[in-house]
């Protein structure tokens, strides 16, 4: 197992470094620069500062600094707030992603594991039809979509209550992150639902389920301890990747929410073309994507048994 | 066993209800209580980003121009009815080649260190200073060698401004500027202690702690991407006059909608609307107020070699299609827009009046027929059947796609002219901009000083933010005679020059004036919006009680 | 139980032997075609095929039927909820309105008043119309100035006075003309004098309905009427069943061209990159070891490129020209970068099914690793790949909305229902049916391959089969 994880590790530095190369040379090919802005500078400035950044030297050169730097775990000032280092930026706002993340992955996980087997349990009937019309809207409906109407709902709620029951944007306490990790998990909570629907329906057919009912075993007993291990699965393996997405990807949420994460400089980053920025918050979702994956990976030996990792 | 809960369920949710309603007789309902607190003078806002530089010498975004104008202060300032007024300077003198200003002994900085003529020169010398970049530093460049200096061509010691003793500063001009105190009250020109400065270098301005402030409140907290505050600074020279004790930026979001809804709930005291976002606020019964921000927008065309947008007559049948009425009532949506009819707003000052009082632009009626027998003088000079579909490069904003969209399909239905909308991301944008890529591109221009200068020269040859390249000598000269004389008349008589070239060659379409509408809290007084310096300005902001 | 009848010797003779015992009564069904069998009775699967049926109906026969043009711009009938056709009075077309002076009252007050009364005789000049509602009123004493507002509801008292329309700066200025987005509701206008500086508190309402009409020429440019049409008439307005969006476009035939686009894309992407990832996590499970690791780092590679850059980086490299539809290029990049998602699942499925008995028993039966994935793995991780398949197409659906608003897709004004949805979201609250149909559209291709995915899941599934004969 020891060693299995260390080839795995090894093989994540890896991949993390060709991901880095491959937007390196992605951020460098597309036309632009961190430098242009509105109000047109006169070609002497913009060499000055071209000169200042290093982004006069040579491709290759530019390359070879950026991943001394990387190794030494140094990711440069950002070009749009040229005050602040990236390693702050990444330091102080993915805790906040990363809490909001959380708390969604964990209403996901939840909610899909539950409706999931419902729907599987009472395949047909009334249940398993409202459910899956929920999973429907839940996926055709865009995700601003319930951003805002979740706001507008607790802006409702506060009005009618005549106090401020819930905050409607904002962060700083538990109550601040309720409804936006809500928001924020209903997609992943809709797939896992439908996962674990496919998956329960497949396992419910299984002989041992039946050798299990025919022993005598408690319905309760034989969904946690047959049907749940060996249906999750899939949910496992979307999981890791998904946490990965949400703690970095909540953008349309901290938008409305006012939340103060990680989101927003994945976007802006490369909106601005703020290549210290763009390096920074790729490398660092690729390793944390990477160390997702060799968990899950991990997780399934430990879950089903019949899986061997050769 | 879900269903079988479900009598339970409800009736629990009906036991829930009725200890909130019971909460809700013995509590206090708090209404707006958060967003202004008359007892403690504060006042809580949204701002829609986080500021990206709050160095003076380099800022140029809305969000950080805001906060400086409350946290430093310049030479001049503006007073609550918006007129200059003495700032760290208290009275000058302004002549054709210099200027004086005398600053006041009570002047001082966060730390009790008095406010000197030192730290101009300072500023001043650090904003042209070519290894700075600032995107500022024209404004500077009525101080003698400040361009040269710029450019390079010299060192910083030459620049036209010296501190004749720590409170006097002597200001030597490169020509006659009328309009040169004006200049004095922009944040780029605000002081900025050397001994301060180079105890932080890099990290001067990346926290509250690595700043010092001499305006009328400081910087005291700063979570970034999350909140922000402002608090009275004690050491203000006018203290006395500031009403407010805090000013909190609580949420950060560029969201209206996010930000309307703040409000409703009564957590913010100010929020902007937009088009869509005002239909909500009319549904809450609020007292909407509207401001023209004196922002003007058009469409610029590009002057390059083998650009269509070059054949003047091509460019009067657009003019003489567009119905600037149409586009503002209708597309817009929102009041306080006003049509747009020439490079200059209707704010702007001219001799005695505003400028477009004494100099009106023409009124453009649209006219069909004028405007298609236009575009077939224009098809015969360019020796074609039908113009080849023109490229229009617009943001990837929702508002300018809508916007480009307008005007693509009424071009098309007026004129059977074709457009293809070329949607951009913000630099891709900038490079097609910069290396010509388009035949129009939406584009707009908002004041940095109160003078007309601030739109006159956008269209002379050597202004690199003419990105269309229009070059035409006759324009040219007629902005250096604005720029080099300080006699108002023969400066407006010249711009009104402009304006006629402007409209003649249709130069540019102007689309509109833009003018916002806005929320703000029934007890929230003396809050100024203002076409120049930060907007809106809370300094002579109170709570009524 | 007793015998009837006891037994005798011709009881024990061997039974005849006949050849019908070994026939066979019904053809023998393969897998597939079982399976077929089973879909073509399916309730689920019956409701997707009249679903997609009508979709394809929809986007292929509609704009034969419904011809209006998709982006005509009806600004006559902006943001209209879904209506029953309507009609408008012919206008003249629109000339300026200078706003009455009174002569002997003064602009300004001479001292600063202490109070003002309300501005008296409010009402309309002329006739009302969509086009423009002018308003003249009775100078007041000692004001300053008026300004006017207007609310689509009465204000209760000064609060809820609505839009600021304008404000008046002179005293003896006694007229004003509103053009701003004028519909035929009901409106309330209110007017309080100011003293130059600051509005007082006192408030004059009245209500007004402007009446729907079009000027001359704007008739004349929808081909609805002539030149020779005189002022007064009354004619009909273009019809649009499902209202009209923010630029007075009919949505249903947006819709239409918006199918084309989004069917396609949210089809035809999901269908390519779900079969590439369906292989490439089969093969990599199946053959584990080295094989398994460099596939899925490569996956994971996929998965962390920021995906603005590269969709910006693509749009250059397909040299896709500025204002055209890159449809092709969107659909290859959505497929090179959407794939690795599937193939994680499937290769997830394939860890724990190449365990099972069946497969091995096939292995020693002499069958090669091709035939071991293709017959027996891959029908057996056919829920899974359902279900992305389910989730690919509205994940589609809004990746190309997302790539359309920045510039990479179909370039405006050619609408996708994605798109279309971006656009209605903003106008949610006050005009719902513009995001509401398009939403729907969406729900209903979700809901048919979801429907679909269900048929066959059940067709497929051997266990399933068994329990249901």
């Amino acid at each position: 197992m020891l060693r299995y994880t260390l080839g795995r590790l090894l093989s994540g530095v890896i991949t993390v470094w060709f991901i880095a190369t491959a937007t390196f040379l992605a951020m460098h090919a597309v036309p632009g620069d961190p430098l242009m802005n509105e109000k047109a500078t006169t070609p002497e400035i913009r060499q000055n500062l071209s000169k200042k950044y290093g982004l006069d030297r040579p491709l290759p050169e530019q390359y070879v600094i950026f991943l001394s730097n990387m190794a030494q775990g140094d990711f440069g000032l950002s070009f749009t707030q040229q005050n602040r280092r990236v390693n702050d930026i990444i330091r102080d706002h993915f805790p906040v992603s990363a809490a909001l993340g959380v708390l969604a992955i964990a209403f996901a996980a939840a909610g899909g594991i539950l409706w999931g087997a419902l729907t599987a349990l009472y395949r047909n009937r009334l249940p398993d039809v409202i459910i899956m019309f929920l999973v429907i809207l839940g996926i055709s409906v865009p995700s601003f979509v319930f951003a805002a109407l979740g706001q507008l709902a607790l802006v409702n709620l506060n009005q009618w209550s005549g106090t401020s029951i819930l905050p409607v944007a904002g962060w700083g306490t538990l109550s601040h992150m309720l409804v936006p990790s809500l928001v924020l998990g209903l997609g992943t909570m809709a797939l896992l639902t439908r996962l674990m629907r496919s998956s329960m329906l497949e396992v419910v057919n299984e002989d041992y389920i039946k050798t299990a009912k025919a022993k005598g075993l408690s319905a309760p007993r034989i969904f946690f301890k047959h049907q749940l291990r060996n249906a999750i699965l899939p949910v496992i393996t979307v999981l890791g990747p998904q946490i990965a997405a949400i703690t970095t990807g909540g953008f349309v949420v901290e938008l409305v929410f006012a939340i103060p994460g990680l989101g927003r400089y994945f976007v802006q980053a490369v909106q601005q073309l703020d290549y210290t920025v763009i390096m920074g918050t790729t490398v660092f979702y690729g390793a944390f994507l990477v160390l997702m994956v060799i968990i899950v990976d991990i997780i399934y030996g430990f879950i089903d048994p019949r899986v061997r990792l050769k | 066993m879900l269903l079988s809960g479900l009598p339970n369920f409800i009736e629990s949710t009906m036991t829930l209800r009725l200890i909130f309603c019971l909460l809700l007789c013995a509590t206090q309902s708090q209404g707006f209580a958060d967003a202004v607190d008359a007892a403690s003078a504060t006042v809580k806002i949204a701002i829609a980003q986080e500021p990206p530089q709050l160095n003076s010498m380099k800022a140029t975004d809305q969000v950080s121009i805001f906060v400086l104008g409350h946290v430093m202060e310049g030479l001049t300032r503006y007073d609550r009815r918006g007129n200059l007024a003495p700032g760290v300077a208290e009275r000058w003198e302004l002549e054709d080649q210099s200027a004086t200003f005398w600053l006041r002994k009570d002047a001082k900085w966060s730390n009790g260190d008095p406010v000197t003529a030192h730290d101009f020169v300072f500023a001043w010398r650090n904003v042209v200073n070519p290894s700075t970049a600032s995107e500022y530093a024209f404004i500077l460049y009525p101080v003698k060698n400040a361009e040269a200096i710029n450019q390079g061509e010299l060192p910083i010691s030459n620049l036209g401004i010296t501190a004749i003793d720590d409170h006097t500063l002597s200001v030597v001009l490169e020509r006659p500027t009328g309009y040169f105190i004006n200049l004095t009250a922009f944040i780029t020109t605000f002081p900025i202690q050397e001994k301060f400065y180079q105890s932080r270098r890099d990290s001067y301005a990346a926290d509250a702690k690595d700043m010092i402030y001499n305006g009328a409140f400081t910087l005291t907290d700063w979570v970034h991407s999350a909140s922000l505050n402002m608090r009275k600074n004690p050491m203000y020279w006018n203290a006395d006059a500031i009403k407010l004790n805090a000013i909190d930026a609580d949420y950060i979001t560029a969201d209206t909608r996010a930000r309307l809804n703040l409000f409703i709930d009564g957590k913010i005291a100010y929020t902007q609307l937009d088009g869509e976002t005002y239909k909500d606020a009319l549904n809450n019964q609020f007292r909407i107020k509207k401001f023209v921000t004196g922002s003007v927008y058009f469409l610029e065309y590009n002057y390059r070699p083998n650009r269509l947008t070059r054949n003047q007559n091509l460019r009067k049948a657009i003019q003489a299609a567009f119905d600037p009425e149409e586009f503002v009532n209708k597309v817009l949506q929102t009041p306080g827009n006003l049509p747009g009819r020439s490079l200059f707003p209707t704010w702007v000052k001219g001799v005695n009046a505003t400028f477009r009082q004494e100099f009106p632009a023409t009124v453009n009626k649209p006219d069909l027929v004028r405007a298609r027998a236009l575009l077939e003088q224009a098809k015969a000079e360019l020796n074609v059947e039908n113009i080849p579909p023109l490229i229009m490069l617009v943001s990837d904003s929702p508002t300018s796609t809508k916007q480009a969209e307008y005007m693509q399909g009424m071009l098309k239905t007026r004129l059977g002219l074709d457009i293809k909308i070329d949607v951009q991301t913000f630099k891709q944008r900038l490079a097609k901009m910069t290396s010509g890529d388009f035949d129009i591109v939406g584009a707009g221009w908002g004041p940095d000083f109160d003078d007309i200068m601030t739109f006159g020269d956008l269209f002379a040859s050597w202004n690199l933010n003419n990105r269309g390249r229009y070059n035409n000598p006759k324009y040219d000269r007629l902005v250096r005679v604005a720029m080099n004389s300080s006699d108002p008349t023969t400066r407006m008589t010249a711009m009104a020059g402009l304006q006629t070239i402007l409209y003649d060659e249709a130069v540019l379409l102007p689309m509109y004036e833009q003018g916002v509408i806005y929320l703000q809290h029934p007890k929230l007084k003396g809050m100024r919006r203002t076409v120049l310096g930060s907007d809106p300005d809370f300094t002579y902001a109170r709570i009524a009680p | 139980m007793s015998l009837e009848r006891p037994l005798t010797e011709p009881d024990f003779s061997p039974a005849p032997g006949s050849a019908a015992a070994e026939q066979l009564t019904r053809p023998s069904l393969s897998f597939w075609q079982d399976a077929w069998r089973r879909l073509k009775s399916n309730t689920r699967a019956i409701i997707s095929l009249y679903l997609i049926i009508g979709l394809a109906f929809f986007t292929l026969a509609g704009p034969l039927l419904w011809t209006q043009d998709p982006a005509a711009q009806d600004l006559d009938q902006i943001s209209q909820a879904p209506a029953l056709p309507k009609t408008a009075r012919l206008v003249a077309d629109y000339q300026p309105f200078t706003a009455p002076i009174v002569a002997d009252h003064p602009s300004e007050p001479e001292d600063y008043p202490d109070e003002l009364a309300a501005v008296a005789e409010l009402s309309v000049l002329g006739a009302a119309t969509t086009q423009s509602v002018k308003l003249i009123w009775a100078p007041v004493d000692q004001a300053g100035g008026y300004s006017i507002y207007r609310s689509e509801r009465k204000p209760e008292g000064l609060l809820g006075l609505g839009l600021p329309l304008e404000t008046v700066n002179a005293g003896n200025i006694v007229g004003f003309e509103d053009r701003l987005n004028l519909k035929s509701q009901p409106y309330y206008y209110s007017i309080v004098p100011t003293d130059g500086f600051d509005e007082f508190d006192v408030v004059t309402t009245i209500k007004v309905e402007p009446e729907q009409s079009i000027t001359i020429s704007q008739a004349v440019l929808q081909g609805l009427a002539t030149p020779d049409d005189l002022p007064g008439q009354v004619i009909p307005l273009a019809f649009h069943p499902f209202g009209t969006d923010y630029l007075g476009r009919d949505i249903l035939a947006r819709l239409m061209q918006g199918a084309r686009v989004s069917l396609f894309i949210g089809v035809v992407a999901p269908l390519i990159y779900v079969l590439f990832g369906v292989f490439y996590g089969g093969f990599a499970g199946y053959l584990g070891g080295k094989i398994d690791q460099i596939l899925m780092r490569f996956a994971d590679f996929v998965v962390a490129l920021p995906f603005l850059l590269f969709m910006i980086l693509f749009k250059i490299a397909f040299g896709i020209g500025p204002g055209e539809s890159g449809v092709m290029p969107m659909l290859v990049a959505l497929i090179l970068l959407l794939w690795p998602a599937t193939a994680r699942l499937v290769r997830g499925q394939v860890l724990k099914i190449r365990e099972q008995g069946y497969i091995e028993a096939a292995r020693l039966l002499g069958g090669g690793s091709s035939y071991l994935i293709l017959r027996h793995i891959i029908p057996n991780t056919m829920g899974v790949i359902l279900v992305t398949l389910t989730f690919a197409v509205p994940s589609a659906i809004f990746t190309e909305a997302f790539l359309s608003f920045i510039g990479m897709g179909v370039a405006p004004p050619t609408p996708s229902w994605g798109s279309m949805c971006n656009e209605g979201v903003k106008t949610m609250l006050s005009h719902p049916h513009e995001l509401f149909f398009p939403a729907l559209f969406i729900s209903i291709t979700v809901l048919a391959f979801n429907l679909l995915g269900d048929g066959l899941t059940e067709a497929l599934d051997s266990k399933m089969r068994t329990r249901d004969q």
